[in-house]
């Protein structure tokens, strides 16, 4: 099994003096995208080259640039003003921004950025934002340092710090996405846990193809993975350390079949389906071992169990009603609440983690749907709809869902997609290969 | 069941599927068609060979949509089955709960595993002993068919008793 490279990475970020005004006027209001706005316009933004002021930079500084618009304009918040449109040319950082020539090509926001590399291999990225039509910068100017090999985390750091000040809430770019790697024929797929930025780059292995893997989750810091494997011939929950790569399965009793594990909130517990006797209920035990706690006992189906960002309650699926609808309990177990009550069947509830919305999976008349509602099941709103779509998964954010898409037939494979909360920007997030079943890391630090 | 015997019944598992079901852990549960050597199987024409079990008896039973019920057609096979265990003592079997594309990956490998656990009920009504029984649910992970369409559907929604060498309780 591949080693991975330590995820986490130090990266000093401090604040930049304010760049020279060249002029300052002021206009009605902040520069800022409401994203519960439900008709938002893409903001038109100008994002010219950063300055490598290193002559060894300059790749750097090309492939920094390219991260960050791609994140920004990825959102579908933003629109690219075509830089051969500029009339004003950034050569140095710290020159005066001369906001009309950025307002004649009706540009919001300006992003100015820099890049810089010592011997020690040490790289060094600025940036400022400029509000251009209130003729001010937005926000103090950062700087983040740390290994070159990091640039496209510092990339995704620059574009969570502009998405956050023009939006007003935090970014989702410097994530991370665990999910399947699959290949081979549909009657004969293999399949890999892997690792990969959000946007599909640097993709990495964790396990090999040896026996099928299924559905990995991501710990509340991103330190461990759970999922689970047929390492033994038998569905079983498994806990994989991130940075070795290593998995331990979970002890559980003889003759039981378990899948489908989340962590709680603090990372101590998992919820998980059990089957004993061909019945599956909802179980609680300590990732670290110990005592299980049931927490349904019906003849039904109950599975896909997630937490609550509090901590509190426990959202699942069961089939007790007859057909697959969501249901909420307390974390103890006990009475369960149902929510969902429209047309068709509900499965894969994940809560968000901002608390407000319950993502899930919906079939009706043949076609599956990923959705949300709120926690009380108000509000339902179906974000897409094909022939196979399932399993989504929240932007650390809650803004963001990315979910799997199989397509139809003999030879029809799985991709990952991404869908805003609104509906808004499906987008196939670009990976080689076939895929499933993401789960996305909270925001790295 | 201690590590060790599970260890060991797999090992019996992956031993027996290498020669009587070359492609169990490759194409899905290995009911495609070829690459069965008869030899180790023994004859279909032989009533105690695990290949009489598997093709002249009939390894598998099919489901409804969203059912672990099992059908009329189901259970006259499945008491072939349950026969043919209780002649020949020297197999145990690992029963395969299989389920169609139609559903979600966690809900499938729940209703593979009541189709599977289905069969495992009926087999040992009809005196099977427990002991000889597994169950493994594939979800929808292993379909044998792959057009999306009833027709591969209906075979995909599958339960198949795999006969394993016995000897392990």
């Amino acid at each position: 099994m591949k080693k991975l490279a330590a995820l986490s990475v130090i990266l000093t970020c401090l604040a930049l003096l304010a760049a020279p005004v060249a002029q300052a006027q002021e206009r009605s209001g902040p520069l800022r995208i409401i994203l519960d706005n439900p008709t938002i316009e893409p903001m038109p933004v100008a994002l010219p080259q950063f300055i490598a002021e290193t002559p060894n930079a300059r790749d750097y500084a090309e492939s920094i640039s390219r991260v960050i618009a791609s994140d920004l304009i990825g959102t579908g918040l933003f629109r690219e003003i075509p830089r051969n449109s500029f009339i004003q040319q950034v050569t140095s950082f710290d020159s005066p921004v001369q906001y009309a020539d950025w307002r004649a090509i009706n540009s919001q926001a300006l992003l100015t950025g820099a890049v810089s590399l010592d011997s020690s291999g040490r790289l060094v990225l600025k940036f400022r934002l400029f509000d251009v039509f209130a003729g001010k910068q937005l926000g103090e100017g950062l700087q983040f340092g740390g290994p070159a090999t990091s640039w496209r985390r510092m990339a995704h750091k620059v574009a969570d710090a502009v998405y956050a000040r023009i939006t007003g809430e935090t970014g989702y770019f410097d994530s991370r996405v665990v999910f399947v790697a699959e290949s081979g024929p549909k009657n004969n797929r293999r399949k890999r846990i892997a690792i990969m930025d959000y946007d599909g780059a640097n993709v990495q292995y964790l396990t090999d193809a040896s026996s099928i893997v299924i559905a990995p989750r991501f710990s509340p810091n991103g330190d461990r993975i759970l999922y689970t494997s047929y390492d033994t011939g038998f569905p079983q929950v498994t806990v994989l350390d991130v940075s070795n790569a290593r998995g331990r399965q979970l002890d559980m009793p003889a003759k039981t079949m378990s899948f489908a594990p989340r962590f709680s909130p603090d990372g101590r517990t998992i919820v998980f389906s059990l089957t004993e006797g061909g019945n599956t209920d909802i179980f609680r035990m300590d990732v670290n071992g110990g005592s299980m706690a049931r927490l349904t006992s019906t003849p039904a189906i109950e599975t896909a169990p997630s937490f609550s960002p509090d901590g509190r309650q426990i959202v699942f699926e069961s089939d007790r009603s007859g057909s697959q609808q969501l249901y909420i309990m307390p974390v103890g177990g006990g009475e369960a609440k149902r929510i969902s009550f429209g047309q068709g069947r509900y499965g894969t509830p994940v809560w968000s983690p901002r608390g407000d919305l319950i993502a899930f999976t919906k079939q009706n008349n043949g076609r599956f749907h990923i959705g949300v509602m709120r926690t009380d099941g108000s509000g339902e709103r179906l974000l897409t709809a094909s022939f196979l779509d399932e399993g989504p998964t929240w932007s650390p954010n809650g803004r963001v869902i990315m979910f799997t898409r199989e397509s139809q037939g003999a030879d029809g494979a799985p991709a990952l997609y991404s869908v805003d909360i609104s509906g808004r920007n499906l987008r196939r997030v670009p990976i080689d290969g076939a895929a499933s079943d993401p789960s996305w890391s909270p925001l790295l630090p | 069941m201690t590590h060790l015997k599970k260890a060991a019944l797999l090992v019996a598992l992956l031993a027996v599927s290498a020669c009587t079901n070359p492609d169990r852990f490759g194409n899905g549960d290995g009911g495609g068609p070829g690459g069965i050597e008869s030899a180790e199987l023994g004859s279909p024409g032989d009533p105690t060979s695990p290949a009489y079990f598997q093709q002249t008896i009939g390894d598998r039973v099919l489901f409804a949509v969203d059912e672990s019920t099992l059908s009329p057609e189901a259970r006259s096979i499945l008491s072939e089955q349950a026969i043919w265990l209780l002649d020949n003592r020297d197999y145990n079997a690992v029963i395969e709960g299989h389920a169609d594309e139609q559903g979600t990956r966690e809900y499938n490998l729940a209703l593979g595993a009541r189709r599977a656990s289905a069969v495992q009920q009926f087999l040992i009504a009809q005196g099977v002993s427990p002991d000889r029984l597994q169950t493994v649910t594939y979800g929808k992970e292993r379909p044998l068919e792959v057009c999306s369409a009833e027709s591969c559907y209906a075979k995909n929604r599958r339960a198949v008793t795999v006969i394993t060498a016995g000897g392990i309780s």
